[in-house]
């Protein structure tokens, strides 16, 4: 079984977002940028069905700038075998990046396709359902857990109840939640050899896409800054302030 | 030339990973075993174990003999987020000394392989009561005796992870017949030995508690008549202290690489400490008192950075000098005295109190302007450099 996982180029979780003076986005200028979190932990997945038997390949694809060619090579360092890069340098949206990862499905015909259920910086949370419904294939979002069967796949979902899950039929596509694993990080060995693995460069032009935005941002703002909290002395002072101040209960 | 000091993708996945490890596998024991004066046995062995299964043991030693085949700017880097975490659990990432290098026939099987695989630990006792700055002053010796040597005296101040297995001895084995330099005094045959610990008449104790680096051992060694044979001769008879120097360079650059990611680990947190903590009504990085010694600090790490970088890049093309690697070590360790100074400072009493770091950072950074050649042996070499072809 192939496995093609999806791996986005963000802003590094740890650095404190700042809106760009002129509001049209966030600096990301000087600004350090990782793998998206959600994507390893579809890396570390992918890598994990290799390692058990179940997979035959593992490929990372990225769509973006030349940069994005780092994330690629991380990807193969944690073990992916090869990558290919959609580059551009063109603003994506989620359905100019579904339909990229459409057009390199037909070319690779994996069996399964991995993405996280989200990426860090727009938090869209809407590229593989998109990429699933293009496809006509199935799709188990928000996955806890991965086992599969044949030709099938027992998915566990993260719903807002509990735990779903759900049986695909193979070809499908999977989207990460936080619990699936726990990524490892690169070895050194590994990042040596990844050094000698191919990643493939190909254009939105080349794979007949047109990846024109159809949303219009209009303007980016810094959330209001949180007020600091007050501290009460008894259970009955807030009791009081919940129902008469904030007039939530 | 072209300058260029972007990471290559090799190296910026490097420091990620020794980053994540450090912070993984290191930072939350440091506080406890600091505290505790001792580093359990079980932690020590699961970070030299982790560090395995990384690939992070020995990376310092070549491709060859099993070890990273890390270049010098590649150790730096990595070095300098190793660094971050206190040498007593930082130091179970195994570095072999470079020195072991010389190992020739079976030694290569009894001492070098051991020790990149992390089976066996070696320490470098080159440093005497009596015999310290000045190396060259040593006096345990080393005496032929039939196809033997026979080993007198005694070592201290020597660095062990954990107990080590084996020293790396210097002894005097003879005088030059031509005499010093100038009219100085004779100069002495200095000679490595290898020594297991387990050789009679060879015997190994914990020294004094350290300020610094609480965990850190470090061993006093005394040689009665031990007897050793010929084939535990590290190298030439009489070219001990060519291999001594060319090691200390390397590791003068190592001492500047972690002085660098010690002096960011304590910037950071001083940095947020000033953008956070309120007197007279607002953040105290707000007045020029707190937010200026920030500027100096990060102004003072990054040349440190920039010093330690070059020294390194010359390591790697042939060309440093002594004077290269000294700068970067005297410069890089007060750089950190001044800024983990300037980090308690900032946190005021808070800085001194145990719960928070920073008087860990601040005693810990005390050795690093003392050990590895002091700053005024530093200074030394870095000035004979200069003067030495002016000189008649
Ligand atoms: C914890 C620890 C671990 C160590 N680990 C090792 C180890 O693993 N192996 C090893 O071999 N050694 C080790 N050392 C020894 C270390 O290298 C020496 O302490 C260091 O070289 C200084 O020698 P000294 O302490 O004898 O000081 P001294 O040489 O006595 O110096 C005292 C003072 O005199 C100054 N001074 C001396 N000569 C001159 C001069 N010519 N010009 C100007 N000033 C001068 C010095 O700078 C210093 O300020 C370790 C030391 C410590 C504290």
């Amino acid at each position: 079984m192939k496995v093609l996982v999806a791996v986005k180029r963000v802003i590094d979780a740890n650095v404190k977002v700042r809106v760009k003076a002129d509001g049209t986005g966030v600096e990301t200028t000087n600004v350090k940028m990782s793998m998206n979190p959600f994507d390893e932990i579809g890396i570390e997945e992918a890598i994990r069905l290799k390692e058990a038997g179940k997979a035959t390949e593992v490929i990372a694809l990225s769509a973006g700038v030349q940069q994005c060619q780092e994330t690629l090579r991380t990807a193969l360092a944690m073990g992916a075998d090869r990558g290919i890069l959609i580059q551009t340098d063109a603003e994506l949206q989620p359905l100019a990046v579904a339909k990229l990862f459409k057009a390199v499905v037909e070319k690779e015909q994996p069996q399964l396709v991995i993405l996280g259920k989200q990426a860090i910086d727009d938090d869209c949370n809407q590229t593989g359902q998109m990429l699933s419904t293009l496809l006509g294939w199935a799709q188990g979002t928000f996955a806890s857990k991965l086992e599969p069967n044949g030709d099938s796949l027992t998915v566990t979902r993260e719903v807002d109840g509990g735990l779903e899950t759900v049986a695909l039929k193979m070809p499908a596509v999977i989207t990460t939640d936080l619990r699936l694993n726990e990524p490892r990080y690169a070895s050194l060995p590994n990042i040596m050899k990844a050094k000698k693995k191919p990643i493939e460069t190909l254009t939105p032009d080349e794979l007949g896409v047109d990846v024109s935005p159809r949303l219009k941002t209009l303007k980016v703002v810094e959330p209001p800054p949180r007020k600091s909290g007050v501290r009460v002395s008894s259970v009955a002072e807030l009791v009081d302030k919940l129902r008469n101040e904030a007039k939530v209960i | 030339m072209a300058i260029d000091f972007s990471p290559t993708d090799e190296q910026r996945m490097l420091v990620e990973t020794v980053r994540q490890f450090v912070e993984k596998e290191i930072f939350p024991y440091e506080a406890e075993v600091d505290r505790a004066g001792d580093v359990p046995e079980a932690l020590g062995k699961q970070i030299r174990d982790r560090a395995m299964a990384q690939g992070l043991y020995a990376a310092n030693m070549p491709e060859s003999v099993g070890g990273g085949g890390l270049d010098a700017v590649s150790m730096t880097l990595f070095d300098r987020e190793l660094g971050k975490a206190t040498w007593g659990l930082a130091g179970y990432v195994g570095r072999p000394s470079e020195i072991l290098m010389a190992c020739a026939g079976d030694q290569i099987d009894r001492y070098l392989t051991p020790c990149v695989r992390g089976e066996r630990k070696d320490c470098f006792a080159l440093s005497e009561p009596d015999a310290g700055s000045d190396a060259m002053a040593i006096t345990t010796r080393a005496e032929r005796r039939g196809g033997d040597w026979v080993l007198n005296g005694t070592k201290h101040f020597i660095s062990g992870v954990g107990t080590p297995d084996f020293a790396i001895v210097f002894a005097v084995t003879g005088v030059e017949e031509s005499g010093g330099k100038g009219g100085g005094r004779p100069r002495k045959r200095i000679t490595a030995f290898l020594v297991d610990r387990d050789t009679p008449g060879f015997e190994m104790r914990r020294g004094p508690r350290c300020v610094s680096y609480r965990t850190y051992n470090n061993y006093e060694l005394s040689f009665t008549d031990c007897r050793i044979g010929a084939d535990q001769v590290l190298g030439e008879e009489g070219a001990g202290f060519d291999l001594a120097n060319r090691w200390l360079s390397g590791t003068r650059i190592l001492v500047a690489a972690t002085c660098c990611g010690k002096a960011e680990r304590a910037l950071t947190m001083a940095t947020e400490w000033a953008a956070t903590r309120k007197q007279f009504g607002q953040t105290i990085g707000r007045f020029q008192g707190t937010s200026f010694k920030l500027a100096d600090m990060a102004t003072e790490l990054r040349a440190a950075d920039l010093l330690t970088l070059n020294a390194a890049w010359k390591y790697d093309h042939g060309t440093m000098t002594s004077g290269d690697a000294a700068m970067a070590k005297l410069f890089a360790s007060e750089m950190l005295g001044r800024v983990t100074d300037n980090a308690l400072q900032i946190f005021g009493g808070m800085g001194l109190m145990e719960e928070l770091p920073v008087e860990r950072f601040w005693r810990d950074a005390r050795i690093e302007r003392i050990w590895e050649g002091t700053s005024e042996i530093q200074r030394h070499i870095i000035s004979r450099e200069l003067l030495r072809p002016l000189e008649s």
